[in-house]
C-alpha cells in the first residue's frame, strides 16, 4: 500500500469510530432491562401493560390537553373503564416512587420528560 | 470559416434537451466536422506507437487489431494499478450533476455526453462491469455495460471533445478530474493505434526536430533572425540572440508556435526585446525549441519522452536554470509532471535567482524552471524596466486565463501584474469566466485543428460570450493571453463571437510599452501598425 | 429508478411480513454480519485504493499559487504546505467547499450565457449529511449504558423546540426534506435524471425507508424502547437476545439499516472514504518546489542531442550554430570505421 503513513491511521480512526459502542461497553456488566418497582396493590393499569410501556407518554400528553385545555376530567379506556384524568390522583396513587419507577427506564434510555417541571414528583414514602 | 453558421443563430440553436433513449443506447454519428482526422500510419509507426494502421473514423470498420478487447482490458487494468486517481474517480462519483453545466463543450453543443459526468461514465460503465464485484454480479443494474467496438468509437468521439481544462474538477465535491480520465482514455485508444493527426504529427516533429512545427535548426535560427530585423524596424535596436551556446546562466524555452505563427511571433519579439534591455545572460536552443508538449495529449510516456529534452539540454549547455515562455499545457507539464518524470535536475542547475533583481524563486527550487510572467512581474515590482503604458492607450485589454496555468498551477496574479503595468486600460471579464473558473478557448489539448472548426466555436462559446459582454459594455478591443495555443485558437474565436477584438500575447504588450535604451521613437507597434496620435519625427 | 423503488419496497415487505417470524435471523445474524461486511468492506476498498500509487502531484488549484513574496497566495485553494492542504481537505469534507462554488449556466435573451450562483444542492447535501450524523449519534443511546452526556445533550438540542410528546426532533424533518430534495432533483431535473443509474436511486429510497420507519416508530407506530434497548444492547455487548415481540415497524427499520451497511462498501456511498483519497484535493500545490516521486517512473527514453546533431550537422554548421562534433570530425570518425 502506498501512503500508508496517512491511510493506515485513517482506517484505524474509521474503525475506532464505527466500533465505538462495542468498546464503550467492553467489560461492562451485562445490560439488564431496568427492573421497575411495580405497584404491589394492583396488577392492571389504565391500558394493557405493553400499550402503556410503548405509549404512556402520548396518553399523558392527551390527558394534559383534555384536563387543562378542554376541561374534561374523565377518560374512557379501551377496556371501557372510566378513569379520572389526574397525574397526581390517578397515576401516582399506584406509581408512588419516581426514582424507582419512571427514572429507571428514562435514564437508561436517555429520556428526559418535563412532567416534573410543574408536577410534584412522588418520592415513595419518604 | 465560410461554412460556419451565424454566431447568434448557433447560440440560439443550442438546446439542453435530453433524448428519451437512455445514454447507453445512443451512439455518436461521425459526420465530417465532428471528429479530428486520424494520425497517419507512418507517423504512428515512426514513434513506435502500438498497432499503427490506416483507418477512417467515418467508416464502419476501424480496422482494430484482432485482440483489441484484451488490449483494452489489460491496458485499463494496468492504468488502474498505476493511477490511484483513476481508481478513485471510477468509484466515487455520485452523479450529483454539478459538473454538467461547467463544461464548455456541453454548454456549446448541448450533447448530453459532453457533460463531464457522462464522459467519465463512458469508461466507468465498462470498468463497473468488469472490474467491480457489484458490476460482475448485477451487470446493467449496477450500471455496467459490455465493451464493444461501438464503445471504442464513442470514446474516440467524446475524449477528443474534452480539452482537459479541469473546470469540472474545480466544482466536483470529490475533485474528480475529467482531464485525468481523458488522458488515460486517450492512452487506451492509442494502444489500439487510434490517434489524431493534429496531435501525433507535432509529437513526431517535436521528437525529431525539437519542435512541433518541424522547423529544422538552421531554419529556426533564420526565422528568429528575421524577427530581429522586424524589431530593428520598429525600435532601431539590433538584437542578436544566442543559439545553443554553452556557458550562459539561463536557457529560455517557449512554444515553437511563438516563433512561427502570428500573433505569437510578436510575443516572441517581446521576449527578445525584454532580454536585450535587461542584459539577460541566456541562450535559446534549437534542440529544445519546444516548450509545449503534445505528448501530454498522447500518453504519460510520450509526455516524458518529449519533456526529457529540456533537462538534457540544460545539462549539456550547463545552464543554472530554465526560463519558460507563455504557454498553457506546457506549464501544466512543467509545474506538475516535469520534475517527477525527468528529475532530479542536472547537477549544474541551482534554485532560480533573477540576475537582475536578486529574487530567489523558491517556489521553483526543485524543478528550477520559472514562468516568464513570474520573472517579468518581479522585474516590474523592482522597477528594473521602464514601461510607458500610454503607448497601449488605444487598447482596452482584458485577460484570458489559460486553463492549465489557472487550475493546474495557480498562476493568476503574475500575468495581471504584468498587463496592468504595460497598459492603462484593463478590464476583467465576468467573474465566473476568469481566474480559476476560466473557460477554455475551445481548442486545447490538441483540438486546435481546422476540420472541427464549428465544434471549436461551440466549445469557445462561453469564452466568446464573456468576451463579447466586455466588448459591448466596456469597449474591450484586445484580449491578452499567456498561451501559444490560445494565440492560435482565440483569433478565430474572437472573430466569430466578438468580431473586432484582437488577441495578443502578454509580452507583446510589455514590449510595446518597454522603453529601451537607445531606441528610436516608437511610431508603430510590433505588428508595424501606426500608433495613434504619434507623429513621426522629421 | 423503478428497479430501485421495487427493491426497496421489497425490502420493506420482507421487514414487515417475514422478518417478525424469523427474529433471530433478521435481528441478530444479519445485523452482526452486516457490521462485519461494512467494516471489512470499507477497509478493503480503501486499502485497494491505497494499493495504487499517486504517480503525479496534480492538485486542482482554485486560487493564486505561492510565488513572489508580494503576491498573496490563496492558502486554502492553492495550498503550499501540508498543513494548508489539511485545512483544504478538512473544509472540503466538513463544509463541502467545492460544491459551494456551484453555478447554474443559462441562456439569457437567447444567446447570452449567464451563470447564477446555485447553492441549493450544497445546502441540502450539507443538511442531509449533518442530520444523518446527528441521528446516528443520537442512536448511541441504544448502544451505550450509561448513555454518555454528549448524546443526551445532542438530543436536548435536537428537540429544543419541545413540540409534542415524544419530543419532536428537528433532524427528523430536515433529513426527510433533504432526501426528498435530492430525490426530486434526480426525478425532475432533466440533466440529473438522464445521468442517474439504479445505483443512484436505490440509496435514496433505502434511506427514505430507513428514516421513514424510524420516524414512524418514534411518533406513530410506537415500539417500547425499553425492549428495544434490551435488544440493541445485546448486539453491542455480543450477548444477543432475540428481538421477538417487537413490532413489524422495528423489523423494517432494522432491515433497512442492515441493508445499508451491507450495500455501502460496494456502492457510490464509498465517497465517504474516497473523498479523502482524491489526488486533486489532498495534495499541496508545491510540485515545483518539492519533488514528487513516482514509484513506477519508467527509465528516460528520448531523442538525444547527439542523435539530433547527427541528423542536422551539416545544416547546423552552415547556419553557424555551435556543434559538439564538427562535420570534419564526424567525417574523420566515419572514415576510421
Amino acid at each position: 500500500m502506498y501512503n500508508a503513513k496517512y491511510i493506515a491511521p485513517g482506517i484505524l480512526i474509521f474503525l475506532a469510530l464505527f466500533t465505538l459502542p462495542f468498546w464503550y461497553n467492553f467489560g461492562a456488566p451485562k445490560y439488564e432491562r431496568p427492573a421497575l418497582a411495580l405497584p404491589v396493590t394492583k396488577t392492571d393499569c389504565i391500558e394493557p401493560r405493553d400499550v402503556m410501556a410503548a405509549t404512556h407518554m402520548q396518553l399523558l400528553d392527551t390527558w394534559r390537553d383534555m384536563a387543562l385545555r378542554q376541561g374534561k376530567r374523565v377518560y374512557v379506556s379501551s377496556g371501557d373503564k372510566e378513569w379520572t384524568i389526574s397525574l397526581q390522583n390517578t397515576c401516582m396513587t399506584c406509581h408512588v416512587n419516581k426514582a424507582e419507577f419512571c427514572d429507571k427506564c428514562h435514564n437508561s434510555n436517555s429520556v428526559s420528560p418535563y412532567c416534573w417541571d410543574c408536577h410534584v414528583e412522588p418520592r415513595g414514602n419518604k | 470559416m465560410s461554412k460556419l453558421p451565424d454566431a447568434k443563430m448557433l447560440a440560439r440553436s443550442i438546446q439542453y434537451a435530453f433524448p428519451s433513449a437512455p445514454w447507453m443506447k445512443t451512439k455518436p454519428v461521425f459526420n465530417p466536422g465532428s471528429f479530428c482526422y486520424p494520425a497517419k500510419e507512418e507517423t504512428m509507426a515512426g514513434l513506435g506507437m502500438p498497432n499503427p494502421h490506416t483507418w477512417n473514423p467515418a467508416e464502419e470498420d476501424w480496422k482494430l487489431p484482432p485482440d483489441w478487447e484484451d488490449i483494452i482490458y489489460t491496458a485499463l487494468k494496468d492504468r488502474l494499478e498505476k493511477y490511484r486517481s483513476l481508481k478513485v474517480f471510477m468509484d466515487i462519483c455520485v452523479r450529483c450533476g454539478t459538473c454538467a453545466d461547467k463544461c464548455h463543450f456541453f454548454l456549446g453543443t448541448g450533447d448530453p455526453k459532453n457533460m463531464p459526468v457522462l464522459r467519465a461514465e463512458l469508461i466507468r460503465s465498462v470498468y463497473r462491469r468488469d472490474f467491480t464485484t457489484a458490476g460482475r454480479l448485477l451487470g446493467k443494474i449496477a450500471g455496467g455495460r459490455k465493451l464493444d467496438a461501438a464503445i471504442i468509437k464513442e470514446w474516440f468521439y467524446y475524449f477528443y471533445q474534452c480539452t482537459e481544462c479541469r473546470r469540472c474538477s474545480l466544482f466536483c465535491p470529490y475533485g474528480i478530474d475529467t482531464a485525468e480520465i481523458t488522458m488515460i482514455a486517450r492512452e487506451l485508444l492509442h494502444e489500439l493505434g487510434l490517434g489524431i493527426h493534429w496531435i501525433m504529427d507535432p509529437v513526431s516533429n517535436c521528437n525529431r526536430t525539437g519542435n512541433h512545427l518541424g522547423i529544422q535548426p538552421h531554419a529556426f535560427k533564420e526565422i528568429v533572425e528575421f524577427l530581429c530585423e522586424d524589431i530593428e524596424t520598429v525600435t532601431g535596436i539590433k538584437i542578436k540572440p544566442p543559439f545553443n551556446e554553452k556557458g550562459h546562466e539561463i536557457l529560455f524555452i517557449t512554444p515553437s508556435g511563438d516563433v512561427f505563427a502570428e500573433p505569437g511571433i510578436y510575443t516572441f519579439m517581446g521576449y527578445l526585446m525584454l532580454f536585450h534591455e535587461i542584459g539577460l545572460d541566456y541562450t535559446l536552443s534549437t534542440y529544445a525549441s519546444e516548450g509545449g508538449n503534445f505528448g501530454s495529449f498522447t500518453s504519460a510516456a510520450m509526455m516524458k519522452k518529449l519533456n526529457a529534452k529540456m533537462y538534457a539540454e540544460a545539462e549539456r549547455l550547463g545552464v543554472k536554470w530554465i526560463l519558460g515562455g507563455e504557454c498553457g499545457h506546457m506549464w501544466r507539464v512543467v509545474h506538475q509532471y516535469m520534475d517527477t518524470m525527468n528529475g532530479p535536475t542536472p547537477t549544474c542547475m541551482a534554485t532560480p535567482k533573477s540576475p537582475i533583481t536578486g529574487t530567489m524563486f523558491h517556489n521553483a527550487a526543485s524543478t528550477k524552471m520559472v514562468h516568464i510572467t513570474e520573472f517579468t512581474a518581479d522585474l516590474i515590482k523592482h522597477n528594473k524596466i521602464t514601461l510607458d503604458p500610454s503607448r497601449n492607450d488605444h487598447l482596452t485589454v482584458t485577460f484570458h486565463d489559460s486553463c492549465n496555468p489557472a487550475r493546474g498551477m495557480g498562476l493568476l496574479e503574475e500575468p495581471r501584474a504584468v498587463i496592468k503595468a504595460a497598459c492603462n486600460n484593463f478590464v476583467e471579464m465576468p467573474e465566473n469566466t476568469i481566474r480559476e473558473q476560466t473557460f477554455c478557448c475551445g481548442g486545447g489539448s490538441g483540438l486546435n485543428t481546422e476540420e472541427i472548426m464549428e465544434l471549436r466555436m461551440r466549445g469557445g462559446l462561453p469564452r466568446g460570450n464573456a468576451l463579447r459582454y466586455v466588448q459591448e459594455r466596456r469597449g474591450v478591443n484586445t484580449m491578452a493571453c499567456i498561451c501559444a495555443i490560445d494565440r492560435a485558437t482565440l483569433p478565430p474565436l474572437a472573430n466569430y463571437w466578438a468580431p473586432g477584438v484582437t488577441v495578443t500575447g502578454t509580452h507583446e504588450l510589455v514590449a510595446n510599452a518597454l522603453v529601451m535604451r537607445g531606441e528610436s521613437k516608437r511610431t508603430m507597434n510590433l505588428r508595424q501598425e501606426d500608433l495613434p496620435g504619434v507623429e513621426e519625427d522629421e | 429508478m423503478f428497479v430501485s423503488l421495487l427493491a426497496v419496497i421489497g425490502l420493506g415487505g420482507i421487514g414487515w411480513l417475514i422478518a417478525p417470524y424469523a427474529p433471530y435471523l433478521f435481528g441478530v445474524i444479519l445485523p452482526l454480519a452486516a457490521i462485519l461486511v461494512f467494516l471489512s468492506g470499507v477497509v478493503w476498498r480503501i486499502k485497494n485504493w491505497g494499493n495504487s500509487p499517486v504517480p503525479f502531484r496534480i492538485p486542482t488549484t482554485g486560487g493564486q499559487q505561492r510565488s513572489l513574496d508580494w503576491i498573496k497566495p490563496a492558502r486554502l485553494d492553492s495550498p503550499f504546505s501540508r498543513a494548508a492542504t489539511a485545512w483544504r481537505m478538512l473544509l472540503e469534507v466538513l463544509l463541502f467547499r467545492s460544491l459551494f462554488r456551484n453555478t447554474k449556466a443559462e441562456f439569457k435573451d437567447g444567446s447570452r450565457l449567464v451563470y447564477w450562483s446555485s447553492k441549493w444542492l450544497w445546502l441540502f447535501a450539507l443538511v442531509f449529511h449533518y442530520c444523518f450524523l446527528t441521528i446516528a449519534v443520537r442512536h448511541l443511546r441504544f448502544f451505550t449504558e450509561p448513555v454518555p452526556f454528549g448524546v443526551g445533550l445532542l438530543e436536548t438540542l435536537d428537540g429544543l423546540m419541545q413540540i409534542g410528546v415524544p419530543r419532536f426532533y428537528m433532524t427528523d424533518a430536515l433529513i426527510v426534506a433533504a432526501l426528498l430534495f435530492l430525490l426530486c432533483r434526480r426525478l425532475f431535473d432533466q440533466k440529473i435524471r438522464y445521468i442517474s443509474l439504479p445505483g443512484d436511486y436505490f440509496p435514496l429510497f433505502l434511506l427514505l425507508l430507513l428514516v421513514g420507519s424510524g420516524i414512524c416508530m418514534r411518533y406513530l407506530g410506537k415500539a417500547d424502547i425499553a425492549s428495544v434497548k434490551a435488544f440493541t444492547m445485546g448486539l453491542a455487548t455480543f450477548a444477543p437476545i432475540s428481538p421477538a415481540g417487537l413490532p413489524s415497524i422495528f423489523f423494517i427499520h432494522l432491515l433497512s439499516v442492515t441493508t445499508l451497511l451491507m450495500y455501502f462498501p460496494f456502492s457510490k456511498l464509498m465517497h465517504m472514504g474516497g473523498v479523502f483519497l482524491s489526488p486533486t484535493r489532498n495534495q499541496p500545490n508545491n510540485s515545483r518546489a518539492v519533488r514528487h516521486e513516482n514509484p513506477w517512473n519508467p527509465p528516460k527514453k528520448y531523442h538525444t542531442y547527439a542523435e539530433y546533431e547527427d541528423d542536422f550537422r551539416d545544416l547546423m554548421d552552415e547556419a553557424g550554430l555551435p556543434l559538439e562534433i564538427t562535420p570534419e570530425q564526424a567525417a574523420a570518425a566515419a572514415a576510421k570505421e
